[in-house]
């Protein structure tokens, strides 16, 4: 079951720590990244049902993107 | 041309047919004599089925074509006695390597264990395979190999099939009971009836080089994904006899397969690829056989349209990535062999067949699946695709967990039948409708294969761990696998047998002809066996 309610005691802190991460990355190296670290995170929760949710869920909220 | 190899030409022989007024008849027609084909004639022959088999050419393969031959393929060409040619000639491997841009991801090996006859794979051009397996069938005396004979037109009948077919000296009919439609990718017989053949087709070109030459890389798979020598592509190395090496080039989409193919450049492809994975001056090299292809990913809907059969390309067609194409084939060959045999005898009813349908179609689906998760990898269809692939490649070095992602083919396992209507629900150890695992056991003293034990005399094999039951029935022949040396038994001295089947004491494990488990039974009586065997055999 994924967990979708707010469990970070510092969001600033977390965004903060993406932006800086992608900060000096053209936007190739930058999707790279991205990957790398969904793939880093998806091994760490290892659960393929919650992940399939998760995907469900973050393809489902794509508001005012274009198909 | 090949320069290691010469193709033999085999004679036409004016068939009996030619100038008849009335259709020859013949009980099995087996058009197309490739892999499949000649796989499917011998295992018939020698379970005493004649058969007629057609082709239009008069020889085998042009060039290398399928080199991966898998475990479970050496292993049923070791039942049709064809085993150790394979293992004799063929380059035997395991291991592979990939490599991302300058540096090696990983290294994988396919068969880690011992005790098992047949190595994860031989390497070994199909016209090998093919000329071996014309020689056999010619041996059995039961094959009537018809070469320069094109089928033109097939009418499905209630009965069977009537062919038309054209020869160097004219035109005559053939009425078969049964056809076996192994025409390959362009199947003749697949177009005539009219039958949709639809799947993905996949916008990418890859160059197949063939050269000959002395050169050092070990007899493993090495796969590179955007090496500085073919930047942006990906690139495969194969090893196979005759010092010919095969080297796969991914060319993109927009590369024009005629140019690609001039000799020139191919030559100054192979001569950076070699420099660059050897960081030597490349060794003095010939080209052997060069050729440009695209591939799709699709099936029949019906692999059985009455008494027409589909088996190999002309059935399904998948990415040659994985080595899941020959392969697949020749496991349809093995399905189909005993099941016609088993109808032809009158020992099963006709609707046997349609469990060729049941165990294959999942077994190509599951062929497709992997093949087309495979091209997804190796040709990424858009940026994030793309960002994803190399991001598992960059992970890989370093994270044991990215390596299961790298998937530069996964390579053709065989199919566990586990939707099989003939296998007899219940029992537990090895999974239903699975192949059988090989192990080293003792006869007598002497050091056996299990695999040689089952099947090979064409009956149902019943493989008792410590006892055989008293009565069994007729058409299962008794195998005893004892833990202690045993007159008329084979001694598991390394307990690989039973490790292998999760077999206890007192189980009685019913295979098929073709090997795969069938039934799962403990101390059973003769009716249980019965039971079995009826439902193997497809009696309702």
């Amino acid at each position: 079951m994924l967990r979708t309610e707010d469990r970070l005691t510092d969001p600033d802190a977390l965004y903060e720590a993406l932006m800086q991460a992608h900060r000096d990355l053209d936007p190739a190296a930058s999707r790279r990244l991205d990957a790398r670290l969904v793939l880093l995170l998806a091994n760490h929760i290892g659960d393929m049902a919650v992940l399939r949710e998760a995907i469900a869920l973050a393809a489902a909220t794509a508001t005012g993107d274009k198909p | 041309m090949p320069t290691t190899y010469q193709n033999p030409r085999y004679p036409f022989r004016r068939p009996k047919g030619l100038g008849a007024l009335v259709p020859e008849a013949a009980p099995v027609v087996i058009a197309g004599a490739g892999v499949v084909g000649l796989t499917l004639a011998l295992d018939l022959a020698r379970r005493g089925i004649a058969s007629v088999v057609v082709d239009e050419d008069d020889t085998v393969s042009y060039g290398s074509r399928a080199i991966c031959w898998a475990k479970r393929t050496l292993e049923i060409f070791g039942r049709l006695g064809l085993g150790d040619r394979f293992l004799e000639k063929g380059i035997t491997w395991s291991r592979g390597r990939v490599f991302f841009q300058e540096n090696e991801a990983y290294g994988f090996d396919l068969l880690p264990e011992q005790g098992h006859e047949y190595p994860a794979f031989v390497n070994l051009q199909q016209y090998y395979a093919e000329a071996w397996l014309v020689e056999a069938c010619e041996a059995t005396g039961l094959v009537d190999l018809r070469w320069k004979t094109r089928v033109t037109a097939v009418a499905q009948q209630d009965s069977g099939a009537l062919l038309s077919l054209t020869t160097p000296e004219g035109d005559y009919q053939i009425r078969a009971e049964w056809l076996l439609a192994c025409d390959g990718a362009r199947s003749t017989i697949r177009q005539g009836l009219d039958l949709p053949f639809n799947g993905q087709v996949f916008r990418d070109r890859f160059l197949i080089a063939d050269v000959v030459m002395h050169a050092e890389f070990p007899s493993e798979r090495w796969f590179w994904f955007d090496p500085p020598f073919h930047p942006g592509q990906s690139v495969l190395l194969h090893k196979q006899p005759d010092n010919v090496w095969r080297i796969d080039f991914q060319l993109g989409w927009d590369a024009d397969p005629e140019v690609e193919k001039q000799p020139e450049r191919v030559i100054s492809r192979v001569k950076a690829m070699l420099e660059g994975a050897s960081g030597m001056a490349a060794p003095p090299f010939e080209l052997e056989w060069v050729s440009v292809y695209t591939f799709r990913c699709r099936r029949l809907e019906k692999f059985r349209h009455g008494r027409i059969l589909f088996a190999g390309d002309s059935a399904h067609q998948v990415s040659p990535f994985g080595a899941r194409g020959g392969n697949a084939g020749v496991q349809d060959a093995d399905n189909l062999g005993w099941k016609l045999a088993a109808v032809l005898a009158g020992q099963a009813p006709e609707a046997l067949l349609d469990s060729y349908d049941d165990e294959r179609i999942p077994a190509t689906d599951e062929n497709i699946l992997n093949s087309t998760r495979s091209t997804d990898f190796i040709t990424p269809k858009n940026p994030a695709a793309q960002a994803y692939r190399d991001a598992v490649l960059q992970l890989a070095s370093t994270h044991a967990f990215a390596r299961p992602l790298v998937n530069s083919g996964r390579l053709s396992r065989p199919a566990t039948l586990h939707a099989s209507p003939l296998s007899t629900p219940g029992g537990s150890g090895l999974a239903l409708g699975a192949p059988p695992p090989d192990a080293p056991v003792l006869n007598a003293g002497r050091a056996e294969w299990l695999l040689h034990h089952l099947g090979t005399d064409g009956d149902f094999t019943l493989l008792c761990f410590g006892a055989a039951p008293a009565e069994v029935p007729a058409g299962i022949s008794v195998v005893l696998v004892t833990e202690d040396e045993q007159p008329g038994a084979l001694w598991d001295h390394a307990g690989l047998v039973a490790l292998r089947w999760g077999a206890a004491a007192g189980d009685a494990l019913l295979l098929r002809p073709d090997q795969h488990l069938a039934a799962r039974l403990h101390r059973p009586d003769a009716a249980a066996l019965r039971a079995a065997h009826d439902r193997a055999l497809g009696k309702p």
